[in-house]
């Protein structure tokens, strides 16, 4: 048994034993859990994805004469303005209004994260203490108060994969389906995945330290659409989407490397975030949770082709058939494909691994658990 | 033996208006199909062709387009994958047919294997980070 601050202070004397997600499963396979649970303090997880519910929170600070802004556009790009005269809350998906699918929130983020000039544009409602009607500026992430990365959904515990059983090319938020089961899509980063290393909630909670796209940040709450009770098989991961985080941070502190703006044909914007979560090693069943491999990651497999809410699955299968480029679809051959970055998971894991090793990181306990006993609801359509 | 091969001409300006590539078809008995073009008026064209026909015609045919001036490259490098911007992420694995593009199993980098590249574009706008362009 280890606490948080003996691991803490391991990372102070620069002694922490810290391994990535992928490298503490050799060790586990040729040492055995216990040893694992023993030598090893931390181990780090990550994922990088396109993540829709994300957005910043800015404060452009007070013109002179003084606006109470109510529309706002960035680049062209709407943003909610419904809060105090000049804070705005910019969402990742939200569309330019003049070039449609092709720019958007996600954008305007990374180009404010790369320190780039963006034209702000806003109307306001003339007050007698805000007199000012409409004003035309830019801004850069430099000129503005602050820039808070506030994403109400991120980083899920698995994904299911998606197929196309339809005879038409389908553009969903998992890339282009090709029709008669021309493929399957899958996104979560398996082995490297954060939820699916502390299935249960243990070290991962309110107030956790994170990697948060380049810079720190922490998680704040469960996510919107938080699904804890989603059936789990015998490994102890949720056969489909599960658990959520909510996730807040410095956007002055982070990187447009981790921070990308991405446009998905048919489908609209979104921002792919890089996340990292360390996982302390408190006892044996977390060094045992770590150790999970892709091969006992299972997932289900959706067929898009029928566009609802409930949509058949066509069985389960782990990540390793996922990542080995094909798998058996009822007897047919099928190509996988992901739509996340391993190889982008990969890096931001090592990178914090770094962090920690170097003593430039420490973990937090959590100040509360997520919750466990949510259920996730369908919406009420009741007109 | 017929065959068929896939290049990219760039006309230089000063053979605007000639009909080099009628002559293709009228003296070296080629079945041309254009697959793009663009010419930029007083300046440099580029056209795409696929030239079917006696191999050893497709060669004289090539050799009298370079004796005019006009430069010849292999149909792939048109696609531009720009390394700086991709993500890995996979999205237009997806489309590829060719096996073009597909994500290294050690590294799960993208590799683009240019021979296999048939310029069918239907990478270009699926790329989420438009790293894939073409390049004209
Ligand atoms: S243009 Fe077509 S063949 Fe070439 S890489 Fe793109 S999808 Fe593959
Ligand atoms: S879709 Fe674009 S970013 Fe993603 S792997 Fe392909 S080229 Fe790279």
């Amino acid at each position: 048994m280890k606490s948080f601050d003996e691991i803490n202070e391991r990372i102070k004397q620069g002694k922490a034993v810290v391994l990535t997600a992928e490298e503490v499963i050799p060790l586990a396979k040729e040492k055995g859990i216990k040893e694992v649970a023993e030598k090893v303090d931390v181990v780090t997880t990550a994922t990088f994805g396109p993540m829709c519910s994300s957005g910043v929170f800015l404060n452009f600070g007070h013109s002179d004469p003084p606006i109470k802004m109510n529309r706002v556009l960035l680049n062209d790009v709407p943003a909610y303005a419904g809060l105090a005269a000049v804070d705005v809350y910019l969402g990742a998906s939200a569309l330019s209004e003049k070039e449609g699918a092709f720019y958007g929130g996600g954008h305007v983020i990374e180009e404010l994260v790369a320190k780039k000039r963006i034209m702000l544009r806003a109307m306001g409602c003339k007050t007698d203490c805000y007199p000012l009607e409409h004003i035309e500026t830019t801004i850069t992430i430099d000129t503005i108060n602050q820039a808070i990365l506030c994403n109400p959904r991120n980083v899920y515990q698995n994904y299911a994969a998606a197929t196309n059983s339809s005879q038409r090319t389908l553009y969903t938020y998992m890339g282009s389906l090709l029709p008669r089961f021309g493929n399957v899509a899958y996104s979560t980063s398996g082995q490297l995945s954060p939820l699916i290393n502390d299935p249960e909630y243990r070290t991962i909670g309110i107030g956790t330290r994170i990697f948060l796209g380049g810079g720190t940040g922490y998680i704040i709450g469960e996510g919107t659409q938080h699904n804890p009770g989603q059936l789990k098989d015998q490994n102890g991961v949720p056969l489909g989407p599960a658990g959520t985080l909510c996730v807040k941070g410095d956007l002055k502190q982070m990187s447009a490397r981790y921070l990308r703006g991405a446009r998905i044909k048919g489908y609209g914007v979104s921002l792919f975030v890089g996340i990292g979560i360390p996982i302390p090693i408190l006892d044996e069943a977390m060094a045992e949770a770590v150790t999970i491999s892709d091969e006992r990651i299972y997932t289900s497999i959706y067929d898009y082709g029928i566009p609802r809410r409930s949509r058949p699955s066509y069985g389960r299968i782990n990540y390793h058939q996922l990542r080995s480029g094909y798998i058996k679809l009822d007897d047919k051959t099928v190509p996988t494909n992901p739509v996340s970055s391993y190889a982008m998971a990969r890096e931001i894991a090592a990178i914090l691994k770094d962090w920690i090793s170097n003593g430039d990181f420490f973990l937090i306990q959590p100040v509360q658990q997520l919750p466990k006993d949510v259920l996730l609801k369908p919406m009420d359509q009741n007109i | 033996m017929q065959v068929s091969k896939r290049v990219i001409l760039t006309f230089p300006a000063s053979l605007a208006g000639t009909p080099v590539t009628y002559r293709l078809v009228k003296d070296y008995n080629l079945v041309m199909n254009i697959l793009r073009a663009k010419v930029i008026p007083k300046d440099e064209g580029r056209l795409v062709l696929e030239l079917s026909g006696e191999k050893k015609d497709i060669e004289a045919g090539l050799i009298f387009l370079k004796e005019k001036g006009v430069s010849i490259e292999a149909l792939a490098k048109d696609i531009h994958l720009d390394e700086e911007s991709c993500v890995h992420c996979g999205f237009c694995t997806a489309v590829c047919f060719q096996d073009a593009l597909s994500m290294n199993p050690e590294t799960w980098k993208l590799e683009f294997n240019r021979e296999k590249c048939v310029l069918c574009e239907q990478c270009v706008d699926i790329c989420p980070m438009g790293a894939i362009q073409i390049k004209f």
